[in-house]
């Protein structure tokens, strides 16, 4: 039974990491990218602690919510763990796998917005379950240099998008680097491009069920992401993530449509990418345009940590610009963080679009129970380009998928 | 008496460690899945005992339902498929390695090589393979004109592309079977068959076909068990969710995603995914056991 090994292997990893030092916090996360960073920030807590050390641990994105599943059942696990947020975060909140944090025990929380907090929060006790590390915007990255060296402007609406697309197309540039073999990222693909014709006020009326995806504005909406094709790379529905970030980084493709969370990595790709972040075009000129926001990780206390006084020790200070200021400029993120800034220009470009951001609608309000809002829309926009699926029919899935638990949708 | 007993002592003794090995890792977790099926479960701790709710809902319920029986029916396409192109062209195989012809040494191992190799490394490589831009496949096409399709981003061509690469990495194994098989059929028999005349399509699908009846046994009854558990290729070349829009979603995929979540949605549900677990359980051990009743007989009946 391969499953039943896949588990087993899962299992070994849990006794196999599960053992801590005195004084020593290990501390568990995917980010295997972020490594040397957080070995240094670390290196910096032990500066200010000199009686804790911290042991970064990582695994496979794809596996790691497995792995600390089953080494939480199991008792095990790292001291502290990077933690994910909304509905990814109650599965194991829920089961008391997380220390509550509160005001009595990690004070800094009050360094946190409501919103982030609400994040890592279980909406079952609003207790916050984690410190949230930082906001995700979702929007365009561009390679300035590939627009220059064209003689094309990055465009501002959407006529000056597919306009841009002809244009770079014939300098035998892939316009959008992005494809569809990767079902998470059409659902930012999607997200990205639909929002600015949704709009804030369309989003409330769905929240408040005065509408639903059925509607034809969001049908209309989803419409035109099919105008885009011309503009993704030859044979896009079998173009993965990774393929994606090649063709961006290596200045083969103008745009790649994703979070703020690439930038760092794409700088660390080609560090002579001349990268900037910009709002997805407009639907006409003198309209308003929306990033997408959410947030997306934060950090946790292993609740049957054997060392839990060291480990919130660590959380109460990756709460404090003392982590945060140093973390943004090298993880190049936005922290949850009040106040802290970004001397990045790109950053402060990205902060700046915060101010006026929408939320990543599939992600923050329908994360939390199956069928996710996220895995309805990107099974439905990988149909939708794959030519098997129209607008409206995804709309309808969509519809009735979440009106399974949703009150607002069942009438 | 006393000998006796030492002997029945002294087998006990040995059986232990093997049996203390099985009751850990295979005994223990068939049956907690067996429990945690019949469970609510409230994150990753069972909650409220529930009895038959949960396989009422992988099988009659929204969302589940649907999900169930696309993957069940992409199962029985991945079985259908490798019994007709994997173990026929093995079967085809076997037979020229029978023949013995210049080099049929050499053959044999480079046929049987990919099996060594391991499913995740073969997931990689042909997905790399059958990549719509940089893929050799794609490369090798265009030298001859055609404008060859993201094969695995097509939800036309999608499972048949993994089943194709099972196939590749997996045609040394019932080859291997086959030969066996077939060395084992004494040489009067297939010299007399050739002196009344028989040619090689007669020799194989009338007098060697039914001679390695017990090889066919093996076959079968491994590719149904091989094809109702399959996971790695899916997994590797498809990722979790069978992409793409759930074109290549099979029992195994789909049993994974339920009880530990994807990499976008970190939601787990130990309770439905145990159901489906048991149910595909169930489902293999029924459908092999009834299967090698019939197939035995057969052999019986040669």
């Amino acid at each position: 039974m391969s499953v039943t090994r896949f588990g087993l292997a899962a299992l070994l990893a849990s006794f196999a990491w599960g053992t801590a030092e005195a004084g020593e916090v290990t501390f568990w996360t995917w980010r295997q990218e972020d490594k040397a960073v957080y070995t240094d920030l670390f290196a910096a807590f032990t500066k200010a602690n000199p009686s804790i050390t911290v042991k970064f641990e990582a695994f496979p994105n794809e596996n790691y919510n497995t792995i600390v599943t089953t080494a939480l059942a199991g008792g095990k696990g790292g001291d502290v763990l990077h933690a994910r947020a909304y509905g990814g975060l109650e599965a194991l909140a829920k089961s008391g796998y997380y220390l509550p944090l509160d005001k009595t025990n990690v004070p800094e929380l009050d360094n946190l917005p409501a919103d982030a907090l609400a994040s890592e929060s279980l909406r079952a006790d609003g207790k916050v379950y984690a410190v949230s590390l930082a906001g995700q915007t979702l929007g365009l990255m561009v390679n300035k240099d590939v627009f220059a060296g064209a003689g094309v402007k990055v465009p501002g609406t959407w006529a000056e998008l597919l306009a841009a697309c002809t244009a770079l197309k014939a300098k035998g540039i892939t316009p959008i680097a992005n494809g569809t073999a990767t079902p998470w990222m059409d659902a930012i693909f999607g997200t990205v491009f639909t929002n600015p014709f949704l709009g804030p006020q369309w989003t409330a009326d769905m929240l408040a069920g005065k509408t639903n995806f059925s509607d034809a504005k969001f049908a209309a909406a989803l419409n035109k992401l099919t105008e885009l094709k011309p503009c993704l790379p030859d044979g896009f529905t079998g173009v993965d993530y990774a393929t994606s970030q090649t063709l961006f980084s290596s200045g083969r493709a103008a745009i790649f449509v994703g979070g703020s969370f690439e930038i760092a990595p794409f700088r660390r790709a080609n560090p002579k990418l001349n990268i900037d972040f910009v709002a997805p075009p407009a639907p006409e000129a003198g309209q308003p345009t929306y990033v997408s926001r959410f947030f997306d990780s934060g950090f946790a206390v292993n609740a049957k940590s054997a060392n839990a006084a060291d480990a919130i020790k660590l959380v109460r200070w990756l709460a404090t610009k003392d982590f945060a200021e140093p973390a943004a400029a090298k993880l190049g993120n936005i922290s949850s963080l009040k106040g802290v800034a970004n001397a990045d220009p790109v950053l402060a470009n990205v902060a700046k679009l915060n101010e006026t951001a929408m939320p990543y609608t599939g992600l923050v309000y329908f994360r939390y129970e199956s069928p996710t809002g996220t895995d309805l829309f990107q099974d439905g926009v990988q149909k939708l380009m794959g030519g098997t699926m129209t607008a409206q029919q995804v709309g309808d899935a969509m519809t009735q998928g979440i009106a399974k638990y949703y009150k607002p949708f069942q009438k | 008496m006393t000998a006796r007993w030492r002997l029945s002592l002294w087998i006990a003794v040995l059986l232990l460690p093997g049996l203390a090995v099985m009751t850990l890792f295979v005994a223990a977790p068939l049956v907690s899945s067996f429990r945690y099926a019949f469970f609510a479960f409230d994150g990753l701790l069972p909650g409220r005992f529930v009895g038959l709710a949960n396989f009422q809902d992988v099988l009659t319920e929204a969302p589940f339902a649907a999900q169930t029986w696309r993957a069940l029916w992409h199962n029985c396409i991945v079985f259908a498929a490798l019994m007709a192109t994997q173990n026929g062209l093995a079967y085809l195989i076997a037979f020229a390695l029978l023949k013995a012809l210049p080099g049929h040494r050499v053959h044999q191992v480079i046929v049987f090589l990919p099996v060594v190799l391991s499913a995740v490394i073969v997931g990689f490589l042909w997905k790399l393979f059958l990549h719509p831009l940089f893929g050799l496949v794609n490369a090798a096409l265009a030298l001859i004109g055609i404008h060859g399709l993201p094969w695995l981003g097509d939800e036309r061509t999608a499972l048949g592309a993994i089943i194709f690469t099972n196939a590749w990495h997996w045609v040394g194994f019932p080859a291997l079977i086959f030969l066996a098989g077939m060395q084992r059929i004494s040489k009067e028999t297939l010299e007399a068959a050739r002196i009344d005349g028989a040619n090689d399509r007669v020799l194989m699908t009338q007098v060697i076909w039914p001679l390695v009846a017990p090889s066919a046994t093996v076959v079968v009854t491994l590719t149904f068990i091989g094809s109702f558990n399959w996971f790695e290729l899916p997994y590797v070349m498809a990722g979790a969710t069978g992409s793409p829009g759930g074109a290549t979603d099979v029992l195994g995929l789909y049993f994974y995603r339920t009880a530990f979540g994807t990499a976008s949605s970190g939601l787990t549900d130990f309770g439905h995914g145990s159901a489906l677990a048991v149910l595909m359980f169930l489902f293999i051990a029924v459908i092999s056991g009834l299967g090698l009743r019939v197939l035995r007989r057969r052999e019986i009946e040669v």
